[in-house]
């Protein structure tokens, strides 16, 4: 059954991430992230991080991909993109070999890692949660014990980093002064 | 089918650097601003995905609080990275990436 | 008195300064006579001095006087010192009496100069120079007065510098001193690595202790020196052109004293030269003879009368070499302050001569002055006997003790030396009789050069005839500074002997005095025979009016081969050494020119490079340390 997911799951994701790099039009090229973030949210789920499943779905393909869409509406940027020229002879050859290099190194290392990760265990710490034992813990709330007690300072720094985004944001994207600012929030 | 195979972590981890390799190509390859910062989307999302795997391999919490955190940054950034392009392709429509090359000396 | 020992110097310094502030304003004559009175308060310093050191046994005769110290660099500690000594001394008295004399007559002589003041100041810059020189306790404070006469030589004779010729003159002469002074410098470098000081009491000290070859070096790169100052061959070229420049110049500076530094310098180095091999005393000797030799034929064909008087002091300088290569050093002293006496002297006279005909320099339009200048004709004949070594005029004693002393070496050098005698008398009687006697050849000329009204040479003024009164006179008495006929007599040999240490000889004088005084008179004889009674023709054959093409051989080779080195060098700098560094900064620009094409501008390619980082650095994490 968890075989049937995974492809499953890692089909949307490639099929959804090979779409976003080779779609010419910016909107199908959005949609086909959504697809990616989905099988993404699903791979969580079978994780057992549903939460962060739950979280992905909302933010990510909900909000973000959705911010994505204003924003190529609002500024007609739907004109597809000619995919054949490429002004840079190396460049699609460069992007090859980055590519190439970069999968083949992190699955060989993962791959000749495999045993050391079977026996990985987390380092001692007092807030350990075995996310195992979900009876008496669920995955929201050991998430949320560890959130607001060992990394409460992140989460709070993360809030003001929101807010100077927004601000941010809405500064850099205004109009001249007179009209009315365009928020893409 | 047979349900003998169980997806180990490698299998994960193999999806996730996929997943990020065929991000790194999407930015080098693709010209428009918004399919570039949707490909680094991808990328982070790649990252997230081998994070929440060790963390259930390893039955630490820590590798799901990272991912957490890793997102409410991500969308900051989205957020900034599209008004900042909306600022650019305000004064010039259709700009490609290759077309805003003002640093260039 | 002693402790007054820097007043010597600075008087003329003191002079320099006020003249250089306030020279346009005294003017003419009153910056000249400034000039004069520190000149003449130096030399009675000097003869205060003189009669302390004369009132102490000999033994003390030593003293070290330090001003301050000069050059404290690690282990080269040079002070600015003083040495007096009889040698020092002695030098300092000619060089300040005779100095003063001469500053009084260019008062008169440049008087009407648009640069009067200028002169003087020019003047006293030479006497600091000077006195410097014979001074210094070291070689440095020695090199330092070497290179200010060598300057105020350039000043003064370049002087009239809107005269083409005098220029070039100004250069010739501090260039070809430029190249016996590099000899001076390796001397001093020599003497500081072998003894480790430049005081001469420390290298005289050590000569004893000496390589042979330490010494021999030094005293021959010093005698280089001493040939470039000196004149004498090869770089004697400068001393002829150096004429250009006004006569009391060609007095003080060419005849009198700078270029009798050379022998100075030798002298004052003399125990290194005592323990030096013996061909450097024999190189030195046998240069002095050939360069009196070659120079008195020069001069037998000279039509300037200034020109006959260079060559000759040229000659004369020879014989002061002559003697100090035979190990006579007081010789040498000697003849250099009675030359001193009779050069200034006659180089006095001719410039009257000059300035009164008007500034014709040429003799074969002179002729029949003497009535017309009584006594200038009078002290120059003065002169002229004893250059021609006539006795008892001083040039008689001071030649006869280094012909003498040349013989003790080599029969050869003395019949050399003689031969010299000759030609000397023999010259010198000709320009006698061609300015002074025979018939008034200036008229026709005076009528070319335009004429200004009636044209009658005339006696100079007062103030010019003093100086050449008071030299005429120490001409004629001079030589009783070192009388030879006994111990008593020989006072300037005892004087100078704890310097300059004694010439031992056993050889009998009397006949060799009666032979060199039979030689003076037949040059003065045949002189006379072909000039003034015409029973033969006069020998003056181009080769020797050109110097025995000498100059031109010179001028041939730096403008010809000598140029197209220079042009090799220059090339060479201009374009390999500079070429060199404006390579580097060639290639700088380049490779900067190139690598800018990284920063095209464009993201995507930034984003390239980053993913081949990437790629690398995880390369070698994954498979470099993944396998330890």
């Amino acid at each position: 059954m968890q075989l049937f997911v995974f492809i499953c799951a890692a089909a949307m994701i490639l099929v959804g991430a090979v779409g976003v790099i080779t779609r010419s039009h910016p909107v199908h090229a959005a949609l086909s992230l959504i697809l990616t973030l989905f099988g993404v949210a699903v791979m969580y789920v079978s994780q057992e991080a549903q939460f962060l499943a739950a979280v992905q779905v909302i933010v990510y393909a909900g909000a973000i991909v959705v911010l994505f869409l204003f924003v190529i509406m609002l500024l007609g940027v739907d004109k597809a993109e000619d995919l054949q020229i490429e002004p840079f002879k190396l460049q699609r050859k460069v992007a090859a070999l980055v590519g190439g290099g970069v999968i083949g190194l992190i699955v060989f290392a993962a791959v000749s890692s495999r045993d050391n990760i079977a026996v990985a265990r987390p380092t001692q710490s007092e807030f350990v949660k075995d996310v195992a034992t979900t009876e008496h813990n669920s995955n929201i709330r050991s998430l949320a014990r560890d959130l607001f007690s060992d990394h409460v300072l992140a989460f709070e720094l993360t809030s003001v980093l929101l807010v100077i985004a927004v601000v941010g944001t809405v500064l850099l994207a205004r109009r001249a002064p007179k009209s009315t600012p365009e928020t893409p929030t | 089918m047979t349900a003998a195979a169980v997806p180990t972590t490698t299998w994960y981890l193999v999806l996730a650097a996929v997943l990020f390799g065929i991000g790194t190509v999407g930015v080098l390859v693709r010209r428009n601003p918004l399919i570039m910062l949707m490909c680094v989307e991808l990328m982070l999302n790649a990252v997230n995905l081998s994070f929440v795997a060790l963390s259930h391999q390893m039955g630490d919490i820590g590798g799901q609080t990272t991912v957490f955190f890793v997102m409410v940054v991500a969308a900051a950034e989205v957020v900034v990275g599209l008004g900042i392009i909306v600022a650019i392709l305000r004064r010039k429509p259709n700009a490609t990436a290759d077309d805003l090359a003002e640093l260039k000396g | 008195m002693l402790d007054l020992v820097w007043l010597i110097p600075a008087l003329p310094l003191a002079g320099f300064a006020l003249i250089l502030l306030f020279g346009r304003r005294l003017g003419d004559p009153k910056a000249g006579y400034l000039a004069t009175l520190m000149c003449s308060a130096a030399f009675v310093v000097t003869v205060g001095i003189y009669f302390d050191l004369l009132s102490k046994p000999s033994e003390e005769r030593q003293h070290v006087y330090r001003l301050f110290s000069w050059v404290p660099v690690g282990s080269l500690k040079v002070d600015l010192s003083f040495l007096v000594d009889p040698l020092s001394i002695t030098m300092c008295l000619f060089v300040t009496g005779v100095g003063a004399l001469i500053h009084l007559y260019a008062i008169g002589y440049m008087h009407g100069d648009p640069r009067f003041s200028k002169f003087f100041l020019y003047l006293n810059l030479f006497a600091l120079s000077m006195l410097l020189l014979v001074l210094g306790e070291n070689m440095l404070v020695t090199f330092l007065g070497w290179e200010g006469v060598g300057t105020c030589s350039y000043l003064l004779i370049s002087f009239w510098h809107e005269r083409a010729t005098a220029a070039t003159a100004g250069k010739k002469a501090f260039i070809t001193n430029r190249v016996g002074d590099w000899g001076f410098m390796l001397a001093m470098f020599f003497a500081f690595q072998a003894t480790g000081t430049l005081s001469y009491i420390g290298i005289n000290g050590a000569a004893s202790t000496m390589a042979q070859t330490t010494a021999t070096a030094i005293a021959l790169f010093a005698f280089i020196g001493a040939v470039g100052k000196s004149a004498q061959l090869p770089l004697y070229l400068w001393l002829p052109d150096a004429m250009e420049g006004p006569t009391p110049v060609s007095a003080l500076i060419h005849a009198a004293t700078m270029v009798t530094a050379g022998v100075f310098l030798m002298c004052r180095i003399s125990p290194v030269l005592n323990a030096a091999s013996s061909y450097a005393p024999n190189l030195i000797a046998i240069i002095g003879v050939v360069t009196a030799l070659f120079a008195a034929t020069i001069a037998v064909a000279q039509n300037d009368i200034k020109r006959v008087l260079a060559y000759s002091t040229v000659s004369q300088l020879g014989y002061m070499f002559l003697a100090v290569g035979s190990g006579a050093y007081t010789a040498a002293i000697f003849h250099m302050i009675t030359h001193a006496f009779f050069k200034a002297l006659l180089f006095l006279g001719s410039g009257a001569v000059i300035h009164n005909m008007h500034h014709e320099q040429d003799m074969r339009r002179m002729g029949a002055l003497r009535k017309l200048m009584p006594v200038t004709a009078a002290t120059f004949i003065v002169g002229w006997l004893a250059i021609a070594g006539v006795p008892p005029f001083a040039g008689f004693w001071s030649k006869d003790d280094i012909l003498l002393a040349a013989y003790d070496k080599s029969p050869v050098l003395w019949a050399l030396g003689l031969i010299t005698a000759l030609l000397t008398a023999y010259y010198m009687t000709r320009q006698v009789i061609m300015v002074f006697y025979g018939e008034a050849r200036w008229h026709d000329a005076h009528e070319e050069h335009g004429a200004h009204g009636d044209f009658e040479p005339h006696e100079s003024p007062t103030i010019m005839l003093i100086p050449l009164v008071v030299l005429a006179v120490l001409s004629v008495i001079g030589g009783v500074i070192n009388l030879p006929f006994n111990a008593t007599t020989e006072r300037l040999t005892s004087w100078l002997e704890p310097v300059l240490g004694v010439h031992e000889s056993d050889t009998a004088k009397l006949p060799f005095a009666l032979i060199a005084v039979a030689i003076a008179l037949l040059g003065i004889a045949a002189s006379i025979m072909i000039y003034s009674k015409h029973k033969a023709k006069p020998v003056e054959p181009e080769f020797l009016a050109e110097g025995w093409y000498y100059d031109a051989a010179v001028s041939g080779f730096m403008g010809g081969p000598g140029r197209a080195g220079f042009n090799a060098i220059a090339w060479f700098d201009a374009n390999i050494v500079d070429g060199a560094v404006n390579g580097i900064a060639h290639v700088v620009r380049g490779t900067a020119q190139r690598l800018r094409t990284v920063q095209s501008g464009n993201v995507r390619n930034y984003a390239a490079a980053i993913g081949v980082g990437v790629v690398l650095l995880l390369a070698w994490f994954v498979i470099v340390r993944g396998s330890r």
